[in-house]
């Protein structure tokens, strides 16, 4: 029962996530402009580590969490790079 | 999966579905709001509640299937937590620049410093 419970809502969840990421990918096609796109990837980047710590309750092992804080770490910095990039035109000056 | 106690299985699998919900509402509002002003807030859904809610099941989940308190996903809502206003006031200021350095009409100009007065009306920036 409350297995049931779990699987349904982490089954919504999940497909809830992956439609997310395909809206943002939908914007970062669309555009239309650099930092539309910045933003979107940004959005990516949440909406993946989110997936990704569901997947960890999925299946209960415990790496999916480090790879989640992999992938926050990750979008961070890509993010403050490419801000500042589209801010000065380079990013280490 | 492992079998939990349904008062553990309810509260976890209802932040669950909050946590997915707000992150697809925010996903939602960054398509279809119409400025990018606008829409750099939408994506903040998520990286509040919906990463609040979605770690708070994830501890539930695995503090009671290890019968011990699991507190390390707290690192990852902290990390989001401080990270997202850095990056988007970064990505805010860049946009605000870009617009600024192409004359957008959209976006007002560098505040005057000494007196409002002297711009022309139409938040144009001075030439």
């Amino acid at each position: 029962m409350s297995a049931t419970i779990l699987i349904v809502a982490v089954t919504i969840a999940q497909g809830a996530l992956v439609l997310a990421m395909g809206l943002a990918v939908l914007r970062m096609i669309r555009g239309p402009r650099a930092q539309d796109r910045v933003l979107a990837l940004d959005a990516l980047y949440l909406d993946c580590m989110l997936l990704l710590v569901t997947l960890g309750i999925r299946t209960g092992s415990a790496f999916f969490f480090e790879a989640a804080l992999i992938i926050a770490m990750l979008g961070f910095v890509a993010t403050v790079a490419l801000a500042k990039f589209l801010m000065r035109g380079e990013v280490i000056e | 999966m492992a079998e939990v106690p349904l008062w553990a299985a309810i509260p976890i699998a209802a932040f669950l579905l909050i946590g997915a919900g707000l992150t697809l509402i925010g996903s939602y509002g960054l398509l279809r709001l119409p400025r990018f002003y606008d829409r750099i807030h939408a994506p903040t859904l998520g990286t509040s509640w919906g990463t609040a809610a979605i770690v708070l099941a994830s501890m539930g989940y695995f503090s009671v299937t290890g019968g011990r308190p699991v507190e390390h996903e707290i690192l990852l809502g902290f990390f989001v937590t401080v990270t997202t206003p850095v990056t988007l006031m970064l990505l805010a200021r860049a946009a605000t620049f870009r617009d600024r350095a192409e004359g957008n009409p959209e976006v007002p100009g560098r505040p005057a410093v000494a007196d409002t007065e002297t711009t022309d009306g139409d938040g144009s920036p001075p030439a």
